[in-house]
């Protein structure tokens, strides 16, 4: 046998302080009329730092913040010189990546391989991308002298913290905007420290506003009325109640929610390559990722090959400390997700699906799941229609590619999809029939700040990512 | 692994009569997509292996080496300090174990064959040997195999009977296994029951020895044709499947052995036969081995961790991996100089 030592990553780059305060006009201050709550570590359950909570009065502050440097600075100023700001920002993002890596795997559970080599640089890269447009918005399609809109709230989930605040944050600021982001209560600190970065780039104060907190805070930003803009990601549930809240205000909106992609495998696909991408699929970042290929969909004639394969390759897959550099699979990102998680499988059991996990050893402490996939599910299964959120892969078969288009279109949510075959004029086929903003063929999960990013259906609306990605925040 | 390979054993003994059947199997096989070998093997190498697993990583990749010299150059002289060096790499440290192989030219082997003969436990594949325990090769070797190339390496552009003759002579001279080149230019024109016949009509000239087949994974270009070419050395009756002879610009790489593993995982489960997998040429440092190493253990298990099942066709590797043996035993590196020249 072949045991790898244990290669843990080293926590003493990180200086995490015991309490931090809001980020509001280019400082930390504390909250006016908030609490505070604190953010744990979700591998060992350790509290990492004291949070503060913002109140109604913070959020007001933040945005007149924002509003402020919107209408005396970053608004005024010329394209090319909002550029420097962000390409410093982004310069100091890959000097400093190794703490972002390993704060963002400490707060969030993420395996530590995920964070350094996917996480941070495509954070790196968004900004660089945007950098690039800020001088160039009259090419970008949207018109001769294409407008910001104003002040933007952003609200931003849990699962990849740092990165869905440079989706958010990069084409915000390049096309002229100014910004109020609050991250998710349980993922706050890599925000934080981008807060740190954004005052080590002499930043305007007030361009960039962090206000922490849970889903008061959210509420109080998005309802605030001092603000032109508001981007969402997370739950679709969450994000129907913001539409709501917006509904018959000045205020544009962009959502991207939930989903239940279907990762459809045909017969003539190359196996090996398959699995892989599987396995991407639905455990990177222990499956918490809005376009996880939940529902495997896979060619009758095949299944029993690819499930074999599937399987052996899941049993190589090594759960537990994230910032073990040979974790393939980390912590589950809360107690509240991982009780999510254990309800909708224990469901999917209990209707009849067949469930299997690897052998595999979890921590005691702090929130684990082990890599499980159910087979023998249908349409029918809540398990093939709920999103879960975590490493849990449904099984299906399918016949013929027109049922497979059927099977995979049979949700309420559209935001990718996935296709395998050797046949390129199958892909092209597919590619058009699926009703979901991605489709990956031959791969999963590849993100990159050219490429637009966004949902069908209770997906949400929007496009994050390319040129697509300014006219949400452009006045166009 | 198409349905005909999961299906009944026997099938697959019947492929090699027909080119058309071989053809249909071959062509069968599922694809194999570059971009995502490509990602996977680097993913693989991506693992940090420290401490107590990179001792016995470099140990194990220690005796795993088929130390080779492979040029017009060789002579006696050489190859006999060669042959030395594989069964004591370290002479400072008696517990650095022994090379798997020495490989050589065939006219370099009665040379090599005096330095192992005297070197162990005498007749058969020794069991004294890590893992060695079948006795099916022939007699007169110490702990460390011998390893001839023949079949008119490294192209193998040379009449069969010629082929065959090389071979004879290598294992005559000693030889115990036998390091043979595909016919590639047959293989790229589509006449695989020449290359099959070719494989075993050269098995069969090899006797007891083991037979390693050189698929010259450069020259074949894609990793859908590595992948046939792996089946079809096995399928014929191959031992080993090795990636390269070193002479072509190409070597091994990552992707091609992550290929050909796949092959020899298949290959078993359809068989029940095991084969083994030779990486060769390119594969200089520790960090690289141990990539591979790791990429054994996550594609085809503990199994295939073994001198038995797993080389390194290599010269320069060696002697960087008891740099970083001593590293690891002591904490600090040696100059060059406290490395016995090969």
């Amino acid at each position: 046998m072949f045991e790898y030592a244990p290669a843990p990553e080293s926590r003493s780059v990180v200086d995490i302080k015991p309490s931090y305060g809001l980020f509001v006009d280019g400082t930390f201050v504390d909250p006016v009329d908030g609490g505070s709550f604190k953010s744990i570590n979700p591998a060992s359950e350790e509290v990492l730092a004291e949070i503060a909570e913002a109140g109604n009065e913070d959020v007001d502050r933040a945005v007149r913040a924002a509003r402020k440097a919107y209408e005396k600075v970053w608004g005024p100023m010329p394209g090319r010189d909002r550029a420097k700001y962000l390409f410093r920002i982004a310069r100091l993002i890959q000097e400093r990546s190794r703490e972002l890596a390993v704060l963002e795997s400490l707060d969030n559970g993420k395996p530590i391989k995920e964070s350094r080599d996917v996480d941070v640089p495509l954070v790196a890269a968004h900004f660089f991308y945007y950098a690039g447009w800020a001088d160039k918005l009259p090419y970008a399609g949207f018109g001769p002298d294409p407008k910001p809109l104003g002040v933007a709230a952003q609200v931003i989930p849990w699962n990849f913290p740092l990165l869905m605040l440079a989706w958010k944050i990069a084409p915000a600021l390049a096309a002229g905007n100014t910004v109020v982001l609050k991250p998710a209560e349980t993922t706050p600190l890599t925000a934080l420290l981008f807060a740190e970065i954004c005052q080590q780039a002499d930043l305007p104060a007030g361009v960039v506003n962090i206000v922490t907190g849970a889903g008061d805070t959210g509420r109080a930003l998005v309802e605030h009325p001092g603000v032109d803009k508001v981007a969402f990601t997370g739950s679709t549930e969450v994000g129907k109640a913001i539409a709501r809240a917006v509904a018959g205000t000045r205020k544009k909106l962009t959502l991207e929610l939930g989903g239940k992609a279907a990762n459809i495998v045909f017969d003539d696909a190359p196996v090996d390559q398959a699995v892989e991408g599987i396995v991407n699929g639905i455990f990177f970042n222990q499956g918490h990722v809005c376009c996880a290929g939940s529902r495997l969909l896979v060619q009758e004639s095949v299944a029993d090959r690819v499930l074999e394969s599937l399987k052996r390759r899941m049993a190589q897959l090594r759960v537990g400390d994230p910032l073990d550099k040979n974790t393939d699979i980390g912590a589950i990102n809360s107690a509240a997700q991982l009780a999510k998680i254990r309800e909708l499988s224990e469901v999917g059991a209990a209707e009849g699906a067949e469930r299997w996990s690897p052998a595999c050893e979890l921590p005691d402490r702090g929130f684990w799941f082990a890599p499980t996939i159910f087979t023998g599910v249908t349409q029918a299964h809540r398990i093939a229609r709920e999103e879960i959120f975590g490493p849990v892969l449904s099984v299906l078969t399918f016949r013929t590619p027109a049922e497979a288009v059927e099977k995979a279109n049979n949700t309420p949510y559209g935001l990718s999809a996935g296709i395998w075959t050797d046949k390129g004029s199958r892909i092209l086929w597919l590619a058009d029939r699926l009703r979901a903003g991605v489709v990956w063929a031959n791969t999963f999960n590849k993100f990159d700040p050219t490429s637009p990013f966004g949902g069908y259906k209770e997906s949400g609306y929007g496009r994050e990512g390319g040129r697509h990605g300014l006219e949400a925040y452009l006045n166009v | 692994m198409t349905a005909t390979a999961t299906s009944a054993r026997s099938d697959l003994s019947e492929l090699g009569r027909s080119e058309t059947a071989l053809r249909t199997f071959l062509h069968g096989l599922p694809g194999v997509d570059q971009v995502g070998a490509e990602q996977r093997a680097a993913q693989l190498g991506t693992r940090s292996i420290k401490t107590t697993a990179k001792a016995q990583a470099i140990d194990l990749a220690i005796r795993m080496v088929d130390l080779t010299t492979l040029e017009g150059a060789d002579t006696p002289g050489k190859v006999r300090a060669l042959a030395t060096k594989a069964l004591r790499p370290d002479p400072a440290d008696p517990s650095c174990p022994h090379v798997g192989a020495v490989c050589v030219y065939p006219a370099m082997v009665p040379y090599v064959a005096e330095v192992l003969r005297g070197s162990g436990a005498g007749s058969g594949r020794p069991s004294g040997g890590p893992g060695q325990a079948d006795g099916a090769a022939p007699a007169g070797l110490g702990i460390v195999h011998l390893a001839s190339v023949a079949t008119a390496f490294p192209s193998g552009q040379a009449p069969l009977d010629v082929k065959l003759a090389d071979t004879r002579a290598a294992v005559a001279a000693g030889a115990d296994e036998i390091d043979m080149v595909i016919n590639r230019g047959a293989f790229l024109a589509g006449r695989y029951q020449e290359v099959y016949d070719e494989i075993v009509a050269t098995k069969e000239a090899c006797g007891d020895a083991h037979l390693k087949v050189i698929l010259e994974t450069g020259e074949l270009a894609t990793y859908d044709n590595v992948r046939r070419a792996s089946w079809l050395a096995m399928l014929a009756g191959g031992d080993f499947i090795k990636t390269s002879t070193g002479k072509v610009p190409v070597a091994a790489t990552m992707p091609v052995t992550l290929v050909m593993l796949e092959a020899v995982r298949d290959f078993r489960a359809a068989t029940g036969r095991q084969v083994g997998v030779k990486p060769a040429g390119g594969i200089k440092t520790s960090k690289d081995a141990i990539k591979y190493l790791v990429m054994v253990n996550e594609t085809v298990g503990p199994d295939w961790l073994d001198p038995d099942w797993f080389r390194f066709g290599a010269s320069s590797l060696l002697n960087d991996l008891l740099m970083q043996r001593t590293k690891l035993t002591t904490g600090v590196y040696s100059g060059p100089d406290y490395f016995t020249l090969d």
